[in-house]
Order: C-alpha cells, then sequence, then structure tokens
C-alpha cells in the first residue's frame, strides 16, 4: 500500500510539475507533508536546502530520497520511476510520431496557463518557510538574514548552493554551547 | 561503448549542474550536440521545446529520450541513471546524517537558518514564473488566473493537481 501511494505521490508530481524540476517542488510539499504525512515541515525544509546545494536534478533527488525515507531502496526507485516514467515516454512517442505538437496553439496556451498556478504555489511556500522562519528566530534576524541572501543571489550572482552550503558550515561548524538566554541574545545579534 | 557514453553524457551534466534540471540543459547541449554529435543544435532545440512543452523534470526528459534515440530502451535507462543516481546517493547519505542526529542542537539550529535562505529562493522561483507568464499572456490572465487559483487552492482547500487541470483546460480553449 505504502509503495502504491508513493507511486501515486510521485507520479502526479510528475504529471502536474509544468516547469521543470523547481516546478514541482509545492506539489511535492502537498503530497508528502499535507497529504501523506511522510515528513514535517522541518525536515522538507532540510531536504529542500541540501536537494539545491548539490548538484543535479532536483524533483529526482527529492523523490528518491523520500522514496528511501519511506520505505528504503525499493521505494526510492518506485519514486524516482514515477516522477519520471510517464512523461519521458510521452516524450518519446510524441518525438517519434509527430514532432510539431509543440507549435501547436493550444499546447502554448495549456503551457502559459499554468504558470500562473505554479507561481501562486511557490508563493505560498514561500511564505510558509517565511512564517517558520520568524516562529523559530523572530521577525528581525529573518528579515536581516533575508535580505543579505537576497543581495547575495541577485546583485552578486552568488549561486544558492553556496549560500546554503555556507549557512550549513556556519552552524555545524560552531563549537556546541548550553542554550542560555544570553547565547540567544548574542546570536541574535551575530 | 554507447553505453558508457550515455552515461558519461548526462553524468557529467548531473554532476556539474547546480540549480537543478534546468541549469544542466546548456552542459547536456554540450556533450549531446558539441562533444558526441548524436544530434544537430536545430535537432536539440526542438527535442528542448517539446520537452518543455511537457511535464516533470526537464533533465530526466532529456536524459531519457536522448539515451532512447541513442541507445533503445537500456540507453534511456542508462541516460536517466547517470543524470539521478550520483547526486540522489550522495544526498541519501548526508541526510541519513542528519537524520540521525536531527535531536541534536547544532541540527536543529541548521534547519532553523536555512530558513529564510529556502523562502528567498522559492520567492525567487515564484517571481520567475510571474514575470514569464505576465510576459506570454499579458497582466489581465495574470491577474486572473493568479488570483482564481489562489483562492482555489489556498482558501477553499481544492488540490492543486485539479487546479493545474483546469488552468491546462483553461490555456487550451482560451489562450490557445
Amino acid at each position: 500500500m505504502t509503495q502504491w501511494h508513493l507511486f501515486l505521490a510521485f507520479f502526479r508530481v510528475g504529471m502536474l510539475g509544468y516547469g521543470g524540476g523547481p516546478a514541482s517542488i509545492p506539489l511535492v510539499h502537498k503530497e508528502v507533508v499535507d497529504k501523506y504525512q511522510w515528513m514535517d515541515d522541518n525536515e522538507f525544509g532540510d531536504l529542500l536546502a541540501l536537494a539545491n546545494t548539490l548538484p543535479g536534478p532536483i524533483a529526482t533527488k527529492m523523490a528518491g530520497y523520500i522514496g528511501y525515507r519511506v520505505s528504503g531502496w525499493f521505494g526510492l526507485v518506485n519514486a524516482v520511476l514515477a516522477t519520471i516514467i510517464p512523461t519521458i515516454f510521452l516524450m518519446i512517442i510524441l518525438l517519434t510520431s509527430l514532432s510539431t505538437i509543440q507549435d501547436a496553439g493550444w499546447v502554448q496556451g495549456m503551457t502559459s496557463a499554468v504558470m500562473p498556478v505554479v507561481a501562486v504555489m511557490l508563493a505560498v511556500l514561500t511564505w510558509q518557510f517565511f512564517h517558520k522562519a520568524k516562529q523559530g528566530m523572530g521577525w528581525a534576524q529573518t528579515l536581516a538574514m533575508s535580505v543579505v541572501i537576497f543581495l547575495l543571489l541577485t546583485y552578486l550572482n552568488l549561486h544558492p548552493g553556496i549560500i546554503i552550503g555556507l549557512l550549513l558550515l556556519a552552524t555545524v561548524g560552531r563549537k556546541e554551547h548550553p542554550h542560555s538566554r544570553k547565547e540567544e541574545k548574542k546570536e541574535e545579534e551575530g | 561503448m554507447i553505453y558508457w557514453q550515455i552515461f558519461l553524457a548526462f553524468f557529467i551534466p548531473g554532476i556539474l549542474g547546480y540549480g537543478g534540471g534546468p541549469a544542466s540543459i546548456p552542459l547536456v547541449e554540450n556533450e549531446v550536440v558539441k562533444r558526441y554529435d548524436w544530434m544537430t543544435i536545430q535537432e536539440f532545440s526542438e527535442v528542448l521545446a517539446l520537452g518543455n512543452a511537457l511535464p516533470g523534470p526537464i533533465a530526466t526528459k532529456m536524459a531519457g529520450y536522448i539515451g532512447y534515440e541513442q541507445g533503445g530502451v537500456p540507453g534511456a535507462f542508462i541516460g536517466v541513471f547517470g543524470a539521478v543516481a550520483p547526486s540522489l546517493i550522495v544526498m541519501i547519505f548526508l541526510l541519513g546524517l542528519l537524520y540521525k542526529y536531527k535531536d541534536s542542537p547544532k541540527v536543529q539550529r541548521m534547519t532553523l537558518y536555512v530558513r529564510p535562505a529556502i523562502a528567498i529562493l522559492l520567492g525567487l522561483m515564484a517571481w520567475q514564473f510571474f514575470a514569464e507568464a505576465q510576459m506570454q499572456i499579458g497582466w489581465l490572465q495574470l491577474i486572473l488566473i493568479t488570483g482564481s487559483s489562489f483562492l482555489l487552492i489556498e482558501r477553499m482547500k481544492v488540490h492543486p493537481a485539479f487546479v493545474i487541470l483546469l488552468s491546462l483546460v483553461y490555456g487550451a480553449v482560451f489562450l490557445g
């Protein structure tokens, strides 16, 4: 049953993710966190961070890891195949039979109409992550960090993987200390 | 030999392509068109155009199709494997470590500190989709579709699958 759910969840993600892997992130979130509750928001956030930091296609990295977490190596293969096989199949059939379909007006119309929907889902997920960050570290620090990260990404064109990598190193490399109120305060300033 | 080449042609973009599938497309082109001469730039852009018109991750669609062209069904599997497996295995290993220490304060702090970064990244992606859509369908349609999909998904709690299908039908009928 779990395998069937895994298959269904990632089949939907693959078939509905218009706009490449990144467009499927909110769909994965919907299936995995909201519908089947295989992981919570925290773990999903970690997964997304790491998937962004490592190279390679993002949708299959997420599918593979979630499949693995839910039911081992078999789950991994199941989830990855469910994500990619249906559309690869479509692609091979379409390209070997008729190759003009992407020029058809209605296909163009479909792909442009779905974009705002994807954007809305991404925006909602964005809001959820801001909200989570605020709950953990307060508005001031969330805003400050967000502004810095935004500037690094857009004006210095720094790669997101590098930024997340640095954030991870900064927290892991830090010396362990007991969490007193004073330490918290220092962290907020630092 | 062809299988090894197919593997390499998708393994290298997979390992070097930071930023998900779309970022690795120029790297795939470099391997497929320039190095191995499997197709012309013209053919490549046709495959890419169709890949963009279909749902699902783009890098694996390319790997699957080009692998199939060059080496049949085994070729398709090897292409996809080369694109997906290496970084996936590293990720499972790293996340396995994280999960094991998920109660340690360090890992919890890490989870917290990456959140603003994730939010910004998702926000930028949302922005790109909005901007792209605005160019293709104009403000009026953009606002209409954005507003109604927000209402349906967030207020009326309709599953996104239905909203996406609805928008596809709407686009095929009214924006074609």
